[in-house]
């Protein structure tokens, strides 16, 4: 028992911290909340002896989803201090009565199976040096296609969060100046 | 370690269920999408933690697809946030139930 005191730990620790991201008033605390229950996730792979996905969820959600978070409630504030302001829908039970009957759908099955209950075999340690070579031999098509579809998020990103100003500047720069239907074209937006 | 599968199951489905009740019941688009990214997150560790106690810990497909799934989730962040600035400069509002331009 006193073994899996780390484990119950780190879920106590991570759920507490989501719970609190989601119900906390400010959206900077809800952020950082949300980090760390990010932090607590890749602690729990680290314990599963997944360390390269533990090491990769620390860099890409504490590293860069967080930071993107924070970037985002910074950039819309405004919300917070208005008087019609709300937190919540207007029916939030609702929203929770839901909620609690996904988690039962989800946690009897699991308390009833008896399959579930198994203890972990003796697992050897993968090293990173394997999962390279997976990762270069069968599974090279999946890893091109997500290097396209993280390139077309990037500039898919830029563009839509780009301001209305800098795309007439850019359409400005792509005619020449004195063009007939510049002055259209400025003042669509 | 002796911990059985199913309390990391039941880990897993508590954070799922949290990140569900956070996207619905918030207002803030941006706390949706962090709702989100706990369901997706809670599904990662399902991944991981069948992988770790299946009985073919060396075919390394849960590790792979829980690779994937976080670059996957890192652009949809990124996207999702994007639209969120973009449509706070539109409404001055990032709240979701400002954006009913569609409703009929």
């Amino acid at each position: 028992m006193s073994s899996d005191l780390p484990f119950y730990l780190i879920a106590a620790l991570t759920v507490g911290f989501a719970i609190a991201a989601m119900s906390l008033r400010r959206l900077v605390h809800c952020a950082l909340c949300a980090a760390a229950a990010f932090a607590g996730l890749a602690m729990a792979y680290l314990q599963l002896d997944a360390e390269f996905v533990g090491f990769a969820q620390l860099l890409v959600y504490v590293g860069a989803i967080a930071i993107l978070i924070v970037f985002a409630v910074l950039l819309t504030r405004g919300d917070e201090v208005r008087p019609d302001h709300h937190q919540t829908s207007p029916t939030p039970m609702a929203g929770i009565a839901v909620a609690a009957l996904v988690l039962a759908g989800i946690a009897i099955p699991i308390f009833t199976s008896p399959s579930l209950r198994r203890v972990a075999p003796p697992t050897a340690i993968v090293p990173v040096k394997k999962i390279g070579e997976v990762l270069m031999t069968r599974y090279v098509l999946p890893l091109e296609m997500v290097g396209v579809v993280l390139t077309g998020a990037l500039l898919g990103a830029v563009v839509v969060a780009m301001s209305e100003d800098a795309e007439v500047k850019l359409t400005v720069r792509r005619k020449p100046a004195g063009h007939a239907e510049l002055k259209g074209e400025m003042s669509l937006p | 370690m002796n911990t059985p599968l199913s309390h990391y199951l039941v880990f897993s489905a508590l954070l799922f269920g949290i990140g569900f009740a956070g996207a619905v019941v918030r207002r803030s688009a941006i706390l949706v999408l962090v709702g989100i990214e706990l369901m997706l997150n809670a599904a990662n560790l399902n991944f991981i933690a069948f992988w770790h106690y299946g009985p073919h810990p060396e075919a390394l497909t849960g590790v792979m697809f829980v690779l994937f799934s976080i670059a996957i989730a890192a652009a949809e962040a990124a996207v999702g946030l994007a639209l969120v600035i973009a449509i706070y400069r539109q409404r001055k509002s990032a709240q979701v139930d400002c954006m009913d331009t569609l409703k009929g």
